[in-house]
């Protein structure tokens, strides 16, 4: 955790950046850096420390070996994190969408343009996670929402303590809708509950239509799929009915839109949809 | 690579029990993986040793015990392994199915010294 501001920053890295603090994070950033290393260094020398000391002392009597049996789910900590957020939004009402996809898929612009359509009507709050830059949450706060990115340094996902992490700086307001854009991966996000109402996968025309069953786990665990990029089906290679065929595979209730995000055909059914799963 | 994250919180866990138990480090740990949770046995394998280097579990030895998948019809009952999540139903052809087995992701026990 940096000292000087409270910005999150976990062992892997992990930053959680309002775009409004952004100069002046800039500006101690890099002294944070050869803290973390100053840090590890004097692990090594109390870690020799402890060691001399517990053989001199414990050799005798404290050898015996015990079996604690556990039977813990690994991803406990998580999911704890995880539900601490689901009651924190069930409480103000907020409706969590966590948006999942390969990079490239278009998942930025499908936000962009579902924020820029419908900002007048609802209001909307943005987590960005990707490992580096701030490009994303720039993106956003030129359509003027609220908007906190996360950069999660050599991690591959969001977890549900970044997210907590996060809505601490973002305070969204009571009844909003939260957009949480998860890191360009079909694989390691599947395993991370963030605590949100709805995960949306997003795959596109461009990319092979055998994804869901290439990344089944991500499509295991998402209640709707968005098929972007319909705009260039004539110039692709990509079957709309197969794509659905496989995904269904993995959910038969899964609900899908096929649309594309840049000349906006077919986000209407998508905002009909949207209206409707917003918490009252 | 989820992998790395998966360890650490493995790691985590036995931090804590080493210390509830005033014990020093672990010998054996005990996993359950089901093949259906995600996990990748050559990343975890690849993760591990970076991730439990100075814990207790530097140097512990890891017992893995893997789960097949088991799934039941919700349409004709039927109770079939399944080793992916996208296998139909092999009497009925029907996707939809409850998983049972497949899915663990656990820390069985831990020996401690």
């Amino acid at each position: 955790m940096c000292t000087t501001c409270g910005c999150g920053s976990d062992e892997n890295g992990t930053r959680v950046i309002d775009l409004k603090e952004e100069h002046h994070h800039h500006d101690h950033h890099a002294h944070d850096h050869s803290h973390d290393h100053d840090h590890s260094h004097e692990h090594g020398h109390h870690h020799d420390h402890s060691h001399d000391h517990d053989h001199h002392h414990h050799h005798d009597h404290d050898h015996q070996h015990r079996v604690i049996e556990l039977e813990r789910d690994i991803l406990h900590q998580n999911d704890l994190a995880a539900a601490r957020n689901r009651g924190y939004f069930e409480a103000k009402k907020i409706t969590a969408i966590n948006l999942v996809s390969s990079p490239g898929s278009g998942k930025t612009s499908f936000l962009e343009r579902t924020l820029s359509d419908l900002k007048s009507e609802i209001d909307f709050q943005v987590i960005e996670g990707d490992q580096q830059t701030l490009n994303d949450a720039k993106r956003i706060e030129a359509i003027q929402v609220p908007v906190i990115q996360i950069n999660t340094g050599k991690g591959c996902h969001l977890d549900g303590d970044m997210v907590q992490k996060a809505l601490k700086k973002l305070d969204p307001k009571d009844g909003s809708v939260l957009m949480i854009e998860n890191v360009g991966n079909l694989v390691c996000p599947s395993m991370f509950d963030l605590g949100e109402e709805l995960r949306i996968v997003i795959i596109s025309t461009t990319e092979g239509d055998d994804k869901p069953i290439k990344y089944p786990d991500m499509f295991h665990g998402s209640q709707v799929c968005v098929i972007n990029k319909i705009d260039l089906l004539p110039y692709v290679n990509f079957d709309v009915d197969r794509a659905k065929q496989y995904a269904l595979q993995l959910n038969p209730e899964m609900i899908f839109f096929e649309l594309s995000a840049t000349t906006g055909e077919g986000m209407e059914q998508w905002y009909e949809y949207l209206k409707k799963t917003i918490k009252k | 690579m989820h992998e790395m994250s998966i360890v650490l919180g493995i790691v985590r866990i036995a931090e804590d029990e080493v210390k509830k138990a005033k014990a020093k480090k672990v010998e054996v740990i005990e996993l359950i993986i089901g093949n259906l949770s995600g996990v990748e046995k050559d990343a975890l394998d690849f993760a591990w040793p970076v991730a439990v280097k100075e814990t207790v579990l530097e140097g512990a030895k890891r017992k893995v015990q893997y789960i097949e998948g088991e799934a039941k019809c919700a349409e004709c009952d039927t109770i079939f392994n399944l080793n992916s999540l996208y296998e139909a139903c092999p009497k009925c052809n029907s996707y939809f199915r409850d998983i049972l087995k497949g899915k663990e992701l656990k820390v069985l026990a831990l020996e401690v010294v």
